[in-house]
């Protein structure tokens, strides 16, 4: 058992606990979270695959010894993971507006008590 | 048991205890506090892991900026989550859902202690054929020369996700400028702050650009550092957001794809191939990019967080 | 004078620990955010500044070194905008309830 082994097994451990919170959290925006935390373990078995594999490159010697095509990877898809995180962020803070609702239920059970699209955005909301 | 492996368990323990946290918290608020810590504590693990490019992106993208758009968020959905916690499944269901969740984890346990021995690797191949690229971080050399489409698509990919964002907000609020950050009361503390520390953030995101080339470092994390300078002078009340319909804006959003994808086609009469670099110019070049590049991550990441724009009767309040 | 100048970063880094570790008990203990606000900043700026200046004597350039002073007055800067922040958000509540524990009712909001 070594570091990079015990972050392999913690990642696996935040997959499993971000996929518990995106099916049992009822509210859209805590999804969008456990959804990061998944995500987040996934890069990270990402950086545990490049520790194992850069031993090769600390031989070459070139300072690091991560193997940097993982890296990289892992870099482009924190920024994407953002920019999607935006996204989900803005269509959730509008469905609230207009529908009143922050959840993904499409029964119109809360809906039902106020006018769906008839308020003006921004009225409700500070 | 060496101390190196007890500190790694106990970071390994500690994100752990985070992302139970981020789960059982009462409100969003405060799991979205968990989340920045968790964010912190995972930079810490990169840094074991010796990759500081994915480090400092982690801190200044994951951790920063990410809490910045989540936490306007909590704070805005608020009043929706008493509705919210009438509808969370019952214990039998839930712990139904936990022994699925828990064997999803054990299966991916299971691939890490199964991987292959030795492990498959691109590294050395990277290691040979970084001296023509003229850069000395291999992260650098992977992002812009031998995985350069990668690159590209995902800088060009922003671009959707900004449209994306901008085309929730309703048609009458289209002329209206961005309103989704978070405004805190006005302070002297906070105006200070953002006086002092742009300077500084604007120095060390040039710095990161400059040895992007050589050391950790590089146009992505220097765009976040650049975009978190502007997004805190926005904070401020310093400088309101731009309008989306602004047209420098919008240009500048592009230049930085726009120079990468031309000089990419050069490269076929140039370099025989697609993105490929002449050889003797291949670092100019690349720094070239890395520049124009981080302008517009910059504003990309910066527009993301504003948000949708908003009507004027609605950035009063 | 190598020994002399590693035993000045263990002595120092060692008092850093020490101040943080003061500043973690005062965080965990003190009874409400005003206070604890003033065991976090008090002692982790000294902490951190400590181990700035027990670190200044292994770095190599004047550079390295002048990372570390800039690192510790940027970390300055922000504790005390922060503490700052936080005190501006307790203190209405505080008075209002004339109570110690009035952040406790804040932060649920």
């Amino acid at each position: 058992m070594n570091g990079t082994t015990l972050f392999g097994l913690g990642a696996a451990a935040l997959v499993g606990l971000g996929l518990y919170g995106l099916i049992c959290q009822p509210g859209a925006l805590r999804k969008i979270l456990a959804f990061n935390l998944i995500g987040s373990g996934i890069f990270l078995l990402f950086g545990v695959i490049a520790k194992r594999g850069g031993g090769a490159l600390a031989a070459a010697g070139s300072g690091s010894d991560g193997d940097p095509v993982p890296q990289a990877l892992v870099i482009t898809g924190l920024v994407v993971a953002f920019a999607g995180t935006a996204i989900a962020v803005a269509l959730l803070v509008r469905l609230a507006e207009t529908a009143g609702r922050s959840t993904l239920d499409t029964d119109a059970q809360d809906a039902s008590s106020l006018p769906a699209d008839a308020n003006p955005p921004g009225e409700r909301l500070p | 048991m060496s101390l190196g492996l007890i500190s790694d368990l106990v970071l390994v323990l500690l994100v752990l205890s985070l992302a139970v946290w981020m789960n059982i918290a009462r409100t969003a608020y405060r799991a979205v506090v968990g989340f920045v810590a968790y964010g912190l504590l995972m930079t810490l693990i990169w840094v074991r892991l010796a990759a500081m490019d994915v480090a400092m992106t982690e801190a200044a993208l994951g951790s920063g900026l990410t809490g910045i758009l989540l936490f306007g968020a909590a704070s805005r959905l608020a009043p929706f989550e008493a509705a919210e916690r009438a509808r969370a499944p019952g214990p039998a269901l839930r712990l139904l859902i936990g022994l699925l969740c828990t064997v999803v984890a054990a299966g991916l346990g299971a691939v890490v202690l199964l991987l292959p021995e030795p492990a498959p690797t691109l590294a050395p191949l990277v290691a040979e054929n970084l001296s023509p690229t003229g850069l000395q971080n291999p992260v650098t050399g992977v992002l812009l020369a031998h995985r350069a489409v990668d690159t590209l698509l995902e800088s060009v990919v922003l671009l959707p996700a900004l449209i994306g964002v901008w085309s929730v907000a309703a048609d009458a609020d289209w002329v209206g400028r961005p309103s989704a950050l978070p405004r805190p009361p006005a302070s002297e503390a906070l105006t200070l702050l953002a006086q002092v520390l742009p300077p500084f953030g604007i120095l060390v995101a040039i710095h990161l650009v400059w040895i992007g080339a050589d050391e950790p470092g590089g146009k992505f994390q220097a765009a976040a550092v650049l975009a978190a300078m502007w997004v805190l002078v926005m904070m401020a009340g310093l400088r309101q957001p731009p309008p989306v319909v602004a047209r420098g804006w919008r240009e500048l959003l592009v230049v930085g794809a726009s120079l990468f994808i031309a000089i990419g086609i050069a490269g076929i009469w140039l370099a025989d191939a697609f993105l490929a670099y002449p050889e003797d110019l291949a670092k100019p070049l690349i720094i070239a990019i890395e520049v124009a590049l981080t302008g517009s991550v910059a504003v990309f990441l910066a527009l993301l967080l504003a948000g949708p724009p908003a009507g004027a009767h609605r950035r009063e309040v | 004078m190598r020994f002399a100048l590693d035993l000045f970063t263990i002595v120092m880094v060692s008092l850093g620990g020490l101040f943080f570790l003061a500043g973690t008990i005062g965080l965990l203990r003190f009874p409400d955010t005003l206070t604890r606000l003033h065991a976090l900043t008090k002692a982790d700026n000294l902490g951190l500044g400590l181990v700035v200046l027990g670190l200044l004597a292994q770095t190599s350039s004047p550079l390295g070194a002048l990372n570390l002073v800039a690192l510790w007055l940027l970390a300055l800067l922000g504790g005390a905008v922060v503490a700052q922040f936080m005190g501006a958000a307790v203190r209405p509540a505080r008075w209002r309830t004339g109570g110690v524990s009035g952040a406790r009712e804040e932060e649920g909001g």
